[in-house]
């Protein structure tokens, strides 16, 4: 099965006995082994709820995630979803206990590389994608390097420094890239608040533009993921060729 | 000139920087687009505004 997956040449290795994730070919109890469904099988599924210029379009479509905490996993989740052909995911961190509130992560993932375990949740929504997974720091220097290939990135950060900086490296460095920043998501205001905005050229920004983390303010899974489907969605329509937020 | 589709008078011959202080922005939280450019953060002290510039400021909060 690894073997139709692309993962982080040097420095994710996400082989089943270093994850620690169950991705085997045992059957469970009302479920199917990983294995058990095929690439075609999946494509068809697909294509009962797309039309086939859709199919081709996302399925050929590629998007890199930056950061993958409350709003990179489920970017990630829901584009793997609906079939993008090839995402390159991107972060330093481990799966910590107090992330479980409202990243895509579980128990089983505590201790390991956000890289390895969101690839591994993503291989058990389709083994076949094309999931390429860097688990490192981004930084002004390497942006470019990292992004430049990739038509979309969705800037998913936490903290509003970082933020900046990747929107700056990658506007500046990489011409042909677009970014979707998620910005303003915190607290359990109105959801209704959350909008994609097209706010540059190539800049698309989803959230409420205010509510930040602070000492009286949490995240929540819901207004989290509300922000996370607005940035997948705009990816969405981007690959379709709907430039409207 | 416009901020963030907003007319403003600009008092004087500003720096970037200077403005984006004035107008109580972060500089390291934000990204700024002059007349559909964006401007690197290392030219912020020289590029001079003038009236018929239009700015787009995005400014970044915490929480991901």
């Amino acid at each position: 099965m690894w073997a139709e997956v692309k993962i982080g040449k040097r420095d994710v290795a996400c082989r089943r006995e270093e994850s620690g994730v169950e991705m085997g070919t045992e059957s469970r109890p009302g479920g199917a082994a990983v294995g058990a469904v095929t690439e075609e099988q999946l494509r068809q599924a697909l294509l009962e709820r797309y039309t086939p210029r859709m199919y081709e379009k996302i399925s050929r479509g590629a998007a890199a995630i930056a950061g993958l905490g409350g709003l990179g996993s489920h970017i990630a989740v829901m584009l793997a979803r609906a079939g993008v052909g090839h995402l390159f995911l991107v972060d330093s961190d481990r799966v910590e206990i107090t992330n479980l509130n409202r990243q895509a992560y579980d128990i089983t993932h505590l201790g390991q590389p956000k890289t390895e375990a969101l690839a591994g949740i993503l291989r058990k929504i389709n083994p076949y994608i094309k999931a390429e997974a860097r688990n490192i720091t981004v930084t002004e220097k390497n942006a470019q390097g990292l992004f430049g290939e990739y038509p979309i990135l969705c800037e998913a950060f936490d903290r509003p420094e970082q933020k900046a900086m990747l929107v700056n490296a990658v506007l500046q460095g990489c011409p042909h890239t677009v970014v979707i920043s998620g910005c303003g998501m915190a607290g359990y205001g109105s959801a209704n608040r959350i909008v994609t905005q097209k706010k540059m050229g190539r800049l698309y920004v989803a959230g409420d533009g205010e509510t930040e983390l602070g000492p009286d303010t949490c995240l929540m899974a819901s207004r989290v993921m509300v922000c996370a489907a607005h940035q997948a969605n705009m990816a969405i329509r981007l690959l379709l060729g709907e430039e409207k937020p | 000139m416009t901020i963030n589709g907003e007319e403003k008078t600009l008092a004087g011959n500003l720096p970037l920087s200077e403005l984006l202080q004035q107008e109580g922005f972060h500089i390291e939280r934000v990204a700024v687009e002059r007349n559909g450019e964006i401007v690197p953060k290392e030219a912020y002290g020289s590029v001079f505004l003038s009236e018929a510039d239009k700015l787009e400021v995005v400014s970044f909060v915490g929480g991901g």
